[in-house]
């Protein structure tokens, strides 16, 4: 039993407000097999109703509810209280490198215009009228792609990152951890396209290797390897003259 | 973003490490070497200066050194200063060019 699990109640110290905001302590009663979650809702069901975050399916699907948990970004519905707070203290803020709306929400739009700019979408090639496309499961492409595909776009990464907190213009680990599984499909129309537009010094090229965004994946997905990737081929590409 | 030579930066970047690894373990190793024995500066010279390799060796060194060192002095200047692509550019270059005359001239002295 953990001395989390011996405490029957949890202080908590959320953020309130956008940036110029502070810190508020709750006393939110411990439960057994409790999320960090659980915990927000509880104070926001009966302690304080004005208090702002988001969630949608609570089992790690829809990459809505991350926070940032004793300084580390999370997936609050899938990160149980024992496992992050010892000594039953927790102290909840909202995603670091993404500007505060309100409490513990984020507004999250920079973080997808950047997919966006990083040509992070599906380009198809011409309908196939005999049937679908063949894709070898066996394939060094598709292993590539399956390695990255499960991305939930919960912006854990892009908190992670600091490459994202010294460069503004850096398009982020999963923009281009979706362009590299792009990259890596055969039925893709311009895998050359993807590899422009990440190419440069806020795109692949800016990565360190630092690996904070593969150590808080919570999908545990590496999108350094992927960036790692994006180099590679940008650099073959850029050989064969087609950059 | 200027991609083209963004890629060729990286390129350069990891060949010179590529080549600085075993090269600063030889330097290190040298040095200490050097100094556990005991040499002065006169026998040094003239070792270096009886035996080719080590201009040689210290001469892809410093191309190396000059190459790793600017590109990366340049990402330092970009993500660390308020200096631009241009500024931290020159900047790179002219660093290059510092390390590359200071370092020859050292080779000179103990050819």
């Amino acid at each position: 039993m953990t001395a989390a699990e011996t405490n029957k109640t949890l202080k908590v110290d959320i953020w309130r407000g956008g940036d110029d905001g502070y810190y508020q302590s709750f006393t939110v009663p411990h439960e057994k097999s409790q999320t960090i979650l659980d915990v927000v809702t509880y104070v926001q069901r009966k302690l304080d109703p004005t208090l702002s975050y988001r969630f949608s399916c609570r089992v790690g699907m829809c990459g809505s509810c991350a926070m940032t948990v004793n300084g580390s970004p999370r997936w609050t519905c899938r990160t149980h209280v024992d496992r992050v707070s010892g000594d039953g203290y927790i102290k909840i803020e909202p995603l670091r490198n993404f500007p505060r709306v309100k409490d513990l929400a984020v507004d999250m739009t920079v973080f997808f215009d950047k997919w966006r700019d990083a040509n992070a979408q599906f380009v198809p090639t011409e309908p196939d009228l005999d049937g679908f496309a063949q894709v070898d499961p066996n394939s060094s492409e598709r292993k590539e792609a399956s390695a990255a595909i499960e991305c939930i776009g919960c912006g854990i990464c892009y908190a992670a990152c600091d490459l994202v907190s010294w460069n503004p213009d850096y398009l982020g680990p999963a923009a281009l951890n979706r362009a590299w599984t792009l990259v890596n499909d055969v039925r893709d129309a311009d895998p050359n396209g993807h590899l422009k537009a990440v190419a440069g010094d806020a795109g692949c090229h800016a990565c360190h290797s630092q690996q904070g965004c593969t150590s808080h994946c919570p999908k545990s997905l590496s999108p350094t390897a992927s960036i790692a990737g994006l180099k590679r081929n940008s650099f073959v590409a850029l050989l064969k003259g087609k950059l | 973003m200027s991609g083209r030579l963004e890629i060729w930066l990286f390129v350069f970047q990891r060949l010179s490490a590529i080549v600085l690894a075993p090269l600063v373990l030889v330097h290190l190793v040298t040095m200490i070497y050097a100094v556990q024995g005991g040499l002065s500066a006169a026998e040094i010279l003239n070792r270096t200066q009886s035996n080719a390799i080590w201009p040689v060796l210290y001469g892809i060194f410093i191309v190396a050194v000059a190459i790793h060192g600017a590109i990366g002095l340049r990402t330092i200047l970009r993500e660390m200063t308020p200096l631009q692509d241009k500024g931290s550019g020159v900047i790179a270059v002219l660093f290059c060019a510092l390390v590359l005359i200071l370092g020859y001239r050292a080779v000179g002295a103990i050819a």
